[in-house]
């Protein structure tokens, strides 16, 4: 028995120490989340999307989750498919590994992380167009081609071509979003992205109550 | 395609945003979070937050000040200012920094670099440098000398040269201020922006000198800059926001559009 949900869908975004969350968490509660840190396993609770943000090299940022104990519950939640939003390096650790630092990361989407290195400029930090490749909840009244904000150097290569929801040019053409049932990893910043960040945001949290009660 | 970032500047002092020429003789311009609250509806790319008087005071960041602006807007901010160490920069990214600048600090100790960028990335580091104009010499190739706390102390050393050694370093992006040319409205320092971003493959935003649309139009064009900005005549209202990015826009050059809805 499923009991009647009320209330803001509740966000649980996991904190190990990669950056910035007071904008993250400033975004979703603006995007209609009561967003909750989870440090430890115990934080997730009963929490309806987790999101895993963050910022840097991969290396760290896996020796920083194992040491919380926060890899193996990042792995349960995606294989028993609840809602999970990567941003930035939360996406590109989705991804098998990384050339940056050869690391060994959360290998839920088959591929790996590759440096940018056709880019003009790198790393690769502005405003940059998001263009559709397939319809997504998650870009609903989200016109392709918007701008989106980016700071990073490498991009996931993902080896099924399917996961590609958006992509971006810069140098050439990667993937900026990606997405297998209900996992979405995006590598600009919803949450620094204006408007349409906070719209993506919405979209995002609003589909993870509706998948719920489904 | 990667648009060019418009990006105005608060200089903050004592929690306010001031404004001098050649960072004396400051003047009050408003409260930080309001401005870049304000900044950011009339399209900024992004927010630079200088504490300017940090660094000549020997303390930290004012932590509290750049919280208060990060919850109010929800676009990129960097914030620069009296960041020494590693956990300088922990604390100002924690308090909602999307990038933290370093300046002063990284010239007396450029390792610094290295220990910001091992542990937060490059993309999160943006070194920022002060040139003027000096007498060329051996230690000084390209007339370009390197200067901290605000301009008052020469170091010695060549800005261009500086700016190579601080993205081998680790940089992620250059901000390069024209320090003979702040506040004067005479315009970027288009020779020096040319030499920097000639030599390096981060990002540079330009600043200093800027009073017109068509200077900055000239920074991105002839200065290759990727980002232009500035301070006094954004909060003077000289010049507005959407002004510049007309006036890059009718030069060619690629800007973000504000959202359909805004």
């Amino acid at each position: 028995m499923t009991p009647p949900v009320a209330g803001p869908v509740r966000v649980a975004v996991v904190d190990y120490g990669a950056g910035n969350l007071v904008s993250i968490e400033q975004a979703l509660a603006a995007a209609g989340a009561l967003v909750r840190r989870v440090l430890h396993e115990g934080d997730i609770g009963d929490a309806e999307l987790l999101v895993v943000p963050g910022v840097g090299a991969s290396a760290p940022a896996m020796d920083r989750l194992r040491g919380a104990g926060l890899v193996d519950p990042i792995l349960r939640w995606i294989a028993a498919d609840k809602p999970f939003l990567g941003i930035c390096l939360g996406m590109q650790l989705l991804f098998a590994s990384s050339d940056e630092d050869g690391a060994e990361t959360l290998g839920v989407l088959p591929g790996r992380c590759v440096r940018l290195d056709e880019a003009p400029t790198l790393p690769h930090t502005g405003w940059n167009q998001v263009e559709a490749r397939t319809a997504h909840p998650a870009f609903s009244g989200i016109a392709s081609g918007a701008d989106f904000y980016f700071v990073h150097s490498y991009v996931g290569q993902p080896i099924d071509d399917a996961i590609v929801l958006a992509e971006t040019e810069h140098g050439r053409p990667f993937p900026s979003a990606v997405a297998a049932r209900r996992l979405l990893g995006v590598q600009f910043h919803p949450e620094r992205s204006g408007a349409d960040g906070l719209r993506m945001l919405a979209n995002v949290v609003a589909a993870s109550r509706a998948s719920g009660v489904a | 395609m990667l648009r060019r970032r418009v990006i105005p500047c608060l200089d903050v002092a004592a929690g306010r945003v001031v404004k001098g020429t050649r960072f004396v003789d400051l003047r009050d311009q408003g409260d930080p979070p309001e401005l870049a609250e304000r900044y950011a509806a009339e399209g900024a790319d992004e927010i630079v937050f200088l504490d300017i008087t940090a660094a000549p005071e020997g303390r930290s960041t004012l932590l509290d000040i750049v919280e208060r602006t990060a919850r109010r807007v929800f676009i990129p901010l960097t914030v620069g200012g009296g960041v020494g160490s590693v956990d300088d920069m922990r604390g100002v990214l924690r308090a909602g920094a999307d990038k933290v600048g370093l300046n002063s600090r990284a010239v007396a100790d450029p390792a610094l670099i290295g220990r910001c960028a091992a542990r937060f990335g490059s993309q999160a580091v943006v070194v920022a440098i002060d040139a003027r104009l000096a007498a060329k010499s051996q230690a000084i190739p390209t007339g370009y000398e390197v200067v901290v706390n605000g301009g008052r102390d020469a170091m010695g050393i060549d800005a261009v040269e500086w700016a190579q050694r601080a993205v081998a370093l680790g940089a992620g992006e250059l901000l390069v201020t024209a320090i003979d040319r702040d506040g004067t409205g005479r315009g970027y320092d288009t020779d020096l922006l040319r030499q920097i971003t000639a030599a390096v493959r981060v990002p540079v935003i330009a600043s200093g000198g800027a009073a017109a649309p068509a200077d900055f139009v000239a920074a991105v064009r002839d200065g290759g800059a990727d980002a232009v900005l500035a301070a006094g005549i954004f909060h003077r209202r000289e010049v507005s926001i959407a002004q510049v990015k007309q006036a890059m826009a009718a030069a060619g050059l690629p800007v973000r559009h504000m959202e359909a809805t805004a």
